[in-house]
């Protein structure tokens, strides 16, 4: 039997949920229950109407994050959980910055960072700036700590979002969750069409 | 009972005839299309409503006033465990609704159907710290299979009908609604009552895959040493027949789990005891000598498992769950056999070769008589003068001929319990298998019986354990529920002292508890009652005490230090189990 990859990594959770009160709390307790943090959440709704989607990054084990998916699976608001290393989504995170308007305006070193990271002004006053950047987390970090250096006010970064790459949308199964009958896809057998793995006798 | 008649409004809804009726009658119809006929409460302030409108439903709701919220949801446990149906409990608002907390977490992981239904403070009064309001949906979310607060009338049918489907369906659980005051008190146009059956995100029961039962029915035709793990599972199920007609035919050898007891006759052919701690020495040592284990409805916990990276290593394992998260959590499955067993085992039965493993089952044979030689003989017949746990279940088994319903709390006594009772009936083991709740018995039995009337039903408790919910003696004393309480009285709290001795140096640390005079105590109730310390007695008490026709409490004094064994002792292999 393969084993799970015992190493810790950064893994991305996507659930797609019933949107009722109360749904964080569920999820988040299976988390806080078995004392692993929560590094980043997202809510908001998805492609499917009326279905919520969470977007969650934990560091873990592969056996982790897959017996916690089935827990979270077994919510009955939630209708699925898929787990995802860094190199199976395309993810970003927002940050904003506050930073006097006099050190952009005067520092040549500070006009030059904000292009390098591709950072866009959203309010110019002539007190502050705020510039907003989306990016991987060490993008966002990179930046932080060089416009530290400048006085920067204010930083606040948002929690990822990340699109599967494989996924194909949750209509079709959405369809299927919709039927009163049970569809195939609801729990997958890892060993099927893997006969010979399961006969080592 | 005109209840539904008080104002007919047929201006509404096209020409549809609704009803005007309060939530709380919604609450109630809800219950009688469910087919509800007992509820086990409490009642308080923010439930009065539902209350006053019970006052109206006396002749079709049976509520049982219990004397303690948490007594009323060990007795729904009761009721649930030996009728098969959901038990259902009534509280209010606040310290009500808390005082539900360990039977809900009781519930949670013993899987057993219960709707919760609670009152709470008005809507407007939610998060102001109102009189007797608390967070109860965020305190009962890791407890409850699921939860919801209603805070309109017009939602009630429905939330009752989820709640049902949910608590009864797939891998059961509790589930608790809150119902704020203002809720209970609207009148709003009724439909009638429509039961739930599909809720979108909410997958009871996978579908069952050919493939999985192939691939397990190979692996069980190949072995030389297959063994099934049996547990609650297939009382759940209801696959007891499918289960027995399984290990039949393919002849293997069958342990069970505390909470899986009674599903198998304790007398089969093929019945090789009990898993776990202080289970059977056969099934524990030769788990690590099978090539096939097969676990049928059971979750592999710590208590049966030991030391998990010395658990049956040289096993393949199959495993039967409805529960896919159980699944490889802590046991890797060679093939996991997802779905409800009821289903699963008949086309298992149909793949698997007709067999008897007349040697293997030789095997457990005799490492049982050596169990019986090092303990159980003494246990059952013992040579000195102090009474033993072992005989007096010994006794009530001939008195009873395994026919009664087994409940007991938590402790020595329930392993003991649980090791020598005999059971020819399902649904006759009720104890508290995974939380492990002291005070749960007495309450359980009075639930039990109300969901068996027709049977016998023993309760055996401790010292310990009576004294934390004993006063649902008030509620047997009131309602009549003829439950036989059996108190097997060490004197001590048995095995914490038991653990002290053996790990901690018998440094006994506030074990040594005293207990009121019982027989006076429940003289007190109406209940009649004795207490004995000489064998001489012992049958006759019995015997006494299943002929009474009601409620009879005896209490047996037993000996102060007597050790429950085997043992596995905790973070030791199941092959590692202590004979003494």
């Amino acid at each position: 039997m393969e084993d799970y990859s015992m190493e810790k990594q950064e893994y991305t959770i996507t659930l797609y949920t019933e949107n009722s009160i109360g749904m964080i709390g569920r999820i988040s307790t299976i988390f806080s229950r078995r004392k692993i943090n929560i590094e980043s959440l997202n809510t908001s709704p998805s492609e499917a109407e009326g279905i919520h989607r969470f977007t969650i990054v934990i560091q873990e084990t592969e056996d982790v994050v897959r017996k916690l998916c089935r827990q979270i699976e077994k919510q009955v608001e939630v209708l699925k959980a898929y787990y995802n290393t860094n190199d199976e989504v395309i993810w970003q995170e927002q940050a904003l910055y506050k930073v006097p308007t006099s050190v952009v305006t005067e520092k040549a070193p500070v006009e030059r960072l904000l292009r390098q990271y591709g950072a866009s002004a959203v309010v110019i006053r002539n007190d502050y700036t705020v510039f907003e950047t989306a990016g991987h987390r060490e993008e966002i970090d990179a930046l932080t700590e060089a416009l530290a250096e400048y006085n920067l006010i204010e930083f606040v970064r948002s929690a990822r979002i990340a699109i599967i790459k494989h996924s194909e949308g949750f209509h079709k199964k959405l369809k299927e969750f919709e039927e009163a009958e049970p569809a195939a896809e609801v729990v997958e057998n890892r060993y099927l069409d893997k006969q010979d793995k399961v006969f080592t006798m | 009972m005109n209840t539904l008649e008080i104002a007919k409004d047929t201006t509404q809804q096209g020409n549809r005839p609704t009803t005007q009726i309060s939530g709380s009658q919604a609450v109630l119809e809800a219950l009688l299309g469910e087919g509800v006929d007992t509820v086990f409460g409490y009642p308080g302030g923010a439930i009065m409503p539902i209350y006053d409108a019970l006052y109206d439903y006396n002749d079709k709701l049976r509520h049982i006033l219990v004397r303690h919220e948490q007594g009323g949801i060990h007795a729904a446990q009761g009721y649930a465990r030996t009728s098969g149906r959901v038990g259902v409990v009534f509280a209010t608002s606040g310290p009500g609704a808390t005082n539900l907390v360990t039977g809900l977490a009781d519930a949670m992981i013993d899987s057993n159907p219960i709707v919760c239904v609670t009152g709470q403070v008005f809507a407007h009064l939610l998060g102001t710290d109102a009189f007797q309001e608390t967070d109860v949906i965020n305190i009962t979310s890791p407890v409850t299979k699921w939860n919801y607060q209603v805070t309109d009338a017009c939602e009630i049918p429905m939330a009752l009908a989820k709640a049902f489907h949910i608590a009864r369906t797939g891998r059961p659980g509790p589930v608790l609604i809150d119902i704020t005051k203002n809720a209970q008190l609207q009148l709003f146009a009724y439909e009638g009552y429509k039961p739930c059956h599909h809720i979108r995100s909410y997958r009871p029961k996978p579908i069952v895959r050919k493939e999985y039962i192939e691939q397990a029915s190979a692996l069980i035709n190949q072995a030389k040493r297959p063994f099934v793990l049996f547990g609650q599972g297939v009382i759940l199920g209801k696959a007891e027949a499918e289960f027995k007609a399984f290990i039949e035919k393919a002849g293997i050898p069958a342990a069970a789990t505390v909470m899986g007891l009674s599903a198998l006759e304790t007398d089969h052919h093929l019945h090789v005891g009990m898993l776990g701690m202080h289970g059977n020495y056969a099934p524990n040592v030769l788990t690590n000598e099978c090539d096939v284990l097969i676990a049928i409805g059971m979750r592999f916990d710590d208590r049966v498992t030991g030391r998990l990276d010395k658990y049956a290593k040289q096993a393949q394992i199959v495993h039967l769950d409805i529960d896919p998260a159980e699944i490889d959590k802590n046991v890797k499955t060679a093939v996991p056999v997802w779905g409800d067993c009821k289903e699963t085992l008949p086309l298992l039965t149909e793949l698997v070769e007709s067999r008897e493993h007349t040697e293997w089952l030789a095997h457990f044979r005799k490492l049982e008589q050596e169990e019986i030689k090092e303990v159980i003989q003494e246990e059952l017949n013992p040579t000195t003068d102090i009474m033993t746990m072992g005989e007096v279940v010994k006794i009530l088994n001939d008195l009873t001929g395994g026919e009664a319903v087994v409940v007991t709390d938590v402790g020595q006594h329930q392993m003991v319990a649980c090791r020598y009772a005999k059971f020819n009936r399902s649904k006759s083991n009720v104890t508290s298998g995974g939380l492990g709740t002291m005070g749960f018995g007495l309450p359980a039995a009075i639930g039990a019986w109300y969901g068996a009337p027709d049977r016998t039903v023993v309760a055996i408790i401790g010292d310990g354990g009576i004294q934390m919910t004993i006063q649902e003696l008030g509620t047997i004393m009131q309602f009549g529920a003829k439950v036989k309480i059996l108190i097997l009285n060490n004197e001590f709290l048995g095995m914490v002292r038991q653990w002290q001795q053996l790990f901690h140096d018998k440094r006994y640390s506030f074990v040594n508890i005293t207990s009121p005079d019982f027989v006076t105590v429940a003289q007190g109730y109406g209940i009649p009652g004795r207490s004995i310390r000489e064998r001489k007695d012992l049958k006759q008490a019995l015997s006494d005490m299943l002929a009474h026709d009601g409620a009879y409490l005896l209490e047996v004094m037993v000996g102060k230090e007597n050790n429950v064994f085997p043992m596995v002792p905790q973070g030791s292999s199941v092959a590692e189990i202590r004979l003494k």
